[in-house]
């Protein structure tokens, strides 16, 4: 009978699995069904689930009200000039600790994780009257530098695990065959870890879209992104549920169907290193 | 050209001393060979020649320029490493012609080089193919046609055939000797196979604890070994070593003979013995004989199949000539 007990095991693993993913699901989903709601429907009691008359109205009214594809741009623009720029950081500083390291590397790493344990708030003040200084406030170049910086330990972090899993052989081959150190990082060591730097970019654009200390503090109406496109539907216009959901949908959709089509790639990325 | 000079070179790693001073010439054209049980420093030693460490004193020149600040990449080798190490996202095209590419060679010139080095190690057919698809005798061989193309001024080994089956390994080993024939160039190669050793090398060198045990040629190890390291190290089965009264009585510290220099007689010999184990190969049996007095077993070897009974006495037979006679510290006398 083992057969049979397997079978209802893994009926419950399965409902279990429903139930927590349909559970973490679920305040997307609400946002999204409310974003067709009218306002009242929204805050109607009891809620109101599938049973409401579906309507448009919120995200014509989000459009006319602000300019979305300005927002959209640059989050582009931000999320992705972050992660490039990042990117290229990371990988000869990751080569570096991988191949090369020394006995601080440990330490360096460590230190550079740490501060990602600092509460953004904590440094806000310097970096806001650096910002002013350096005439940086409200514009996309400062904002691509401070992102890129916040998660630039993240970054090298994933690197240097993929590279440490490639045979350092390989690459003293490269070195024996006559290429120079930058011959040998683009042609034999960026090839083999593309999947693995595939998958850091992936997580760090989606960091980076969804970043929204540094985009409500540094910016205003130049470089806003399209968190604060957002949060510009929260407190000020008071309680529009509608269409704070219509605009957190129109917010999220883009690195949602990233996120999709690129599953496997990040379930690697994240469990990476996790069993050999 | 390519004759490599070693000039006191050491090689510490934290403080232990894996490379202790050594000097060592390899003349242009000729086959060396690094041997020694694992830990001896023979890799180390190939690295620092490559270039892929660095020396911690002394220094090295190739083909009489200092090289021994030199990259690897500018030393002018190339190197045959034990896993293969290719390049998995490329061909076997593409692994063959990279280090071509590196030097910037042209298109044409490329195709003509790693066609003509595809044809001379079979490897024409398989030149889409990426290493993943290939058996482990044809990596290999794609590891030596990246190491020949360029024609490099002295080719390194690094226990290039370890990861083949033995039937595969008795193959690679000829070709890489016809290979040495063909180019005629400089090759050093390091293995822990001391029949790999023998049967390639014009010239041994035997390292141990990091240093140089003694350098010469195959037969010259085999019929004079300077210690009894080295008398044990080459040669199988291993030279049995005796110490004692019979050591005593031929005025030396330990006494070395070899399996193949005593013989099984009908006769009276100079030695009995009661056999207590024998290994039949087919085409020689090696017989383990207790001798009274003697610390350990002796282990003789007897050409063809022959049928020894555990426990039965039997006469050997030695020729004084075939002594090796050792002092205290292990040296020959």
């Amino acid at each position: 009978m083992p057969r049979i007990v397997q079978k209802k095991r893994k009926t419950i693993n399965t409902l279990v699995a429903w139930s927590i993913g349909l559970l973490i699901f679920f305040p997307v989903l609400w946002t999204v069904l409310t974003s067709f709601k009218t306002e009242g429907q929204a805050i109607n009691d009891p809620p109101l689930f599938l049973f409401f008359d579906w309507t448009l109205e919120n995200y014509s009214i989000v459009q006319e009200r602000s300019d979305y594809m300005k927002f959209l741009w640059n989050s582009i623009i931000v999320a992705g000039g972050s992660t490039i720029l990042g990117i290229l950081i990371a990988i000869p500083a990751a080569w570096s600790m991988a191949f090369v390291p020394t006995k601080r590397t440990k330490d360096i790493l460590l230190w550079m994780l740490s501060t990602k344990m600092l509460p953004a708030v904590g440094v806000l003040y310097p970096i806001y009257i650096g910002f002013i200084k350096l005439g940086l406030l409200d514009s996309r170049f400062g904002l691509v530098i401070v992102l890129m910086l916040i998660n630039l330990p993240i970054i090298i972090w994933m690197l240097y695990t993929y590279f440490r899993e490639i045979p350092e052989e390989i690459l003293e081959a490269a070195r024996m065959d006559g290429a120079a150190l930058w011959k040998e990082i683009v042609y034999v060591l960026t090839p083999l870890a593309i999947p693995g730097i595939a998958s850091t970019i992936l997580l760090n654009l989606i960091l980076a879209w969804n970043e929204s200390f540094w985009t409500l503090n540094l910016t205003a109406a130049k470089a806003a992104t399209l968190t604060a496109f957002i949060a510009s539907y929260s407190s000020p216009e008071g309680l529009f549920f509608a269409k704070l959901s219509a605009a957190s949908t129109m917010a999220i959709a883009p690195i949602l169907i990233l996120g999709w089509f690129s599953q496997k790639q990040l379930v690697r990325g994240l469990t990476f290193g996790a069993v050999k | 050209m390519g004759y490599i000079e070693l000039n006191e070179v050491t090689k510490n790693f934290g403080d232990l001393q894996v490379i202790k001073p050594l000097n060592l010439n390899i003349k242009d054209g000729e086959f060396t060979v690094f041997v020694g049980p694992s830990g001896c420093g023979k890799s180390t030693l190939l690295r620092l020649i490559a270039g892929l460490e660095d020396l911690t004193s002394g220094s090295i020149t190739i083909d009489g320029n200092e090289a021994s600040d030199t990259p690897p990449a500018k030393r002018g080798l190339a190197m045959v490493f034990q896993s293969y190490a290719l390049y998995p996202h490329m061909n076997v095209y593409k692994n063959i012609a990279f280090p071509l590419k590196m030097v910037g060679l042209d298109k044409d010139e490329i195709d003509k080089k790693v066609r003509n080095a595809a044809e001379i190690l079979n490897l024409t057919e398989y030149l889409a193919r990426k290493p993943g698809q290939l058996s482990g005798g044809q990596r290999q061989r794609v590891a030596i046609g990246r190491a020949i193309v360029r024609e490099p001024l002295a080719f390194l080994f690094d226990e290039p055939l370890s990861n083949l089956d033995a039937a595969l390994r008795v193959g690679m080993r000829l070709e890489i000797s016809e290979l040495h024939k063909r180019l005629n160039s400089t090759m050093i190669y390091v293995t822990h196979d001391q029949v790999e050793a023998m049967t390639m090398a014009d010239r041994i060198v035997v390292l141990n604890n990091g240093i140089i045990e003694q350098v010469g040629t195959p037969l010259e190890l085999y019929r004079s070994p300077k210690n009894i390291f080295v008398a044990g190290f080459i040669g199988s089965p291993k030279m049995n070593l005796i110490s004692g009264e019979f050591a005593d009585k031929n005025n030396a510290h330990t006494i070395g003979i070899r399996p193949e220099h005593i013989a099984i007689t009908q006769s009276e010999g100079n030695l009995i013995g009661e056999i207590k184990m024998s290994e039949s190969l087919g085409s020689d049996t090696f017989v383990h004989v207790e001798i009274n007095n003697f610390q350990q077993n002796i282990t003789v070897r007897a050409e063809g199949e022959k049928n020894f009974i555990r426990g039965e006495k039997i006469n050997l037979n030695y020729n004084k000539e075939n002594l090796h006679l050792f002092n205290e510290v292990g040296e020959k006398i």
